[in-house]
């Protein structure tokens, strides 16, 4: 026989599980929703913009933004984990060099973006730590993460492939993407240390496509 | 107990309406395999307790996705979601036409639009390995992949042209109660972007040597995991908004967590 007290207990439990349970069918159902309503209101990208992902991301410095918030640049963007030894170093310098190379003068109509694949590991705080070290701090350099969704989905825009290997370490492709002021794919760079030269004259005439 | 059991009845039918005409699925018991591909030094992969769809999606139930989200109709498709052979063998936007069963799988669609068709249902897309971990069983085993048989199926499968005309259901039930992993389409699943065969990072060097006849000698393992090879093949051939007429998908879920509280309550 079980006490009445426990009962109550078994009672209350139910009840807040099964509150808990309406609450997870709505966040799904809604969110599934919004991305649906996110889509329709901006007819004006096109169709192969990745403006059209509603996803939510955080940048380095702990603010949430989306992806359309940057629309109106060209976009230089890479996948890479701060925690990585072995590739990454090497594509964030191919970054750098890419960034320092360009012109002063189209230099504020460009971002130069990372988005981690090790969203668990890579918190903004964790992300502003990795820029200051890499000299990446300016306005131009952009940190961003997200759930791991999230990031799983915007890695198939960019056909990047990653995989986790070990608690510390992914398997990823070293690709480069630069997209237009209307967040169109316009060239990717693939490889490591390979010669930045076409990538950078596709930023440049992307940039002065702008105004 | 009455009062549980009165509430988890309610439960379910309340789910059943939100849902309205859901895709049966079935439990799976989570367990570990070696894989083929993606575990480092061969060692096991953990695949949790999750829920699996019995059949692929069909015509019939993708048009009705799409009469309720209508952008993701053929001419409606976001080319950045889905390339130009989208739902191309369908009469038009909502009608998939004489040609095709409506009990078929639906294909040519895009790892997108069947990512958003799961979600839309509450459900997702199954991961790599809960995908693998299904498709090992034949009827009476959870694992038969070395049983010459099962892998022998599978090979003819292979070669056999267009099975994806085929109504579900038609193939064997396996261990699981699930229908068609073998045998009528191919399917996408969450992280088909996660294999690597090109050689392009620092870590798959070596995984190249299992996936690759040619660099590591063929034992008995790698002739039997062929089959295995020919899917990982073909999604790491893939991107997202690729769609062809033989892939076509099923949904998953996480294990609802309701039943273990029940029991801890208890």
């Amino acid at each position: 026989m079980k006490s009445k007290i426990e009962c109550q207990k078994i009672k209350k439990g139910i009840l807040s599980l099964f509150f808990l349970g309406i609450f997870a069918l709505a966040v799904t159902l809604q969110s599934c929703n919004q991305k649906v309503k996110a889509a329709e209101k901006d007819k004006a990208i096109s169709d192969l913009s990745i403006y059209n992902l509603p996803s939510k991301w955080t940048n380095q410095n702990g603010q949430n933004i989306e992806m359309k918030d940057m629309k109106g640049k060209v976009l230089v963007m890479v996948m890479i984990y701060t925690s990585c030894k072995a590739a990454c170093p090497r594509l964030v310098a191919d970054m750098r060099n890419i960034e320092k190379r360009l012109p002063e003068n189209i230099k504020d109509k460009v971002k130069m973006v990372l988005v981690s694949i090790d969203p668990e590991t890579d918190t903004p705080k964790r992300l502003k730590a990795f820029a200051i070290e890499n000299k990446m701090n300016s306005n131009q350099w952009v940190f961003l993460r997200s759930t791991e969704e999230n990031t799983r989905e915007f890695a198939a825009v960019l056909a990047v492939n990653y995989k986790k290997v070990s608690p510390m370490d992914f398997s990823h492709s070293n690709i480069i993407s630069v997209f237009n002021a209307d967040g169109e794919l316009t060239y990717q760079q693939e490889g490591l240390g390979v010669n930045s030269d076409p990538t950078i004259a596709k930023i440049k005439e992307e940039a002065q496509k702008i105004n | 107990m009455f009062l549980q059991k009165k509430i988890s009845v309610f439960l379910a039918l309340f789910t059943a309406t939100l849902f309205g005409q859901q895709e049966k699925m079935v439990p799976i018991k989570e367990g570990s395999f070696v894989p083929l591909y993606g575990a480092t030094n061969k060692k096991p992969v953990k695949v949790a307790s999750f829920e699996i769809d019995v059949f692929p999606v069909t015509n019939a139930q993708y048009l009705a996705f799409l009469k309720k989200y209508p952008e993701y109709s053929r001419s409606k498709m976001k080319g950045i979601f889905a390339d130009k052979s989208y739902l191309s063998h369908w009469q038009s936007d909502f009608d998939y036409g004489t040609n095709n069963l409506s009990n078929a799988p639906v294909t040519n669609v895009s790892w997108f639009a069947a990512k958003k068709y799961c979600e839309c249902q509450g459900k997702r897309l199954p991961a790599m390995d809960e995908w693998e971990y299904v498709a090992m069983a034949d009827e009476k085993r959870i694992d038969a992949r070395t049983k010459e048989a099962f892998n022998k199926y599978i090979m003819s499968w292979y070669e056999k042209p267009k099975t994806y005309a085929n109504p579900i259901g038609q193939t064997f039930k396996n261990y699981w109660g699930v229908y068609d992993m073998h045998g009528l389409v191919w399917e996408w699943t969450a992280d088909f972007n996660s294999i690597f065969l090109s050689g392009e990072s620092r870590k798959d060097k070596d995984t190249d040597k299992n996936l690759f006849c040619g660099s590591g000698s063929v034992n008995a393992t790698d002739l039997m995991n062929y089959a295995a090879f020919m899917r990982y093949a073909f999604r790491g051939s893939l991107k997202a908004r690729y769609t062809t007429r033989n892939l076509g998908f099923r949904c998953a879920k996480d294990k609802v967590a309701l039943v273990k509280t029940f029991q801890n309550l208890r």
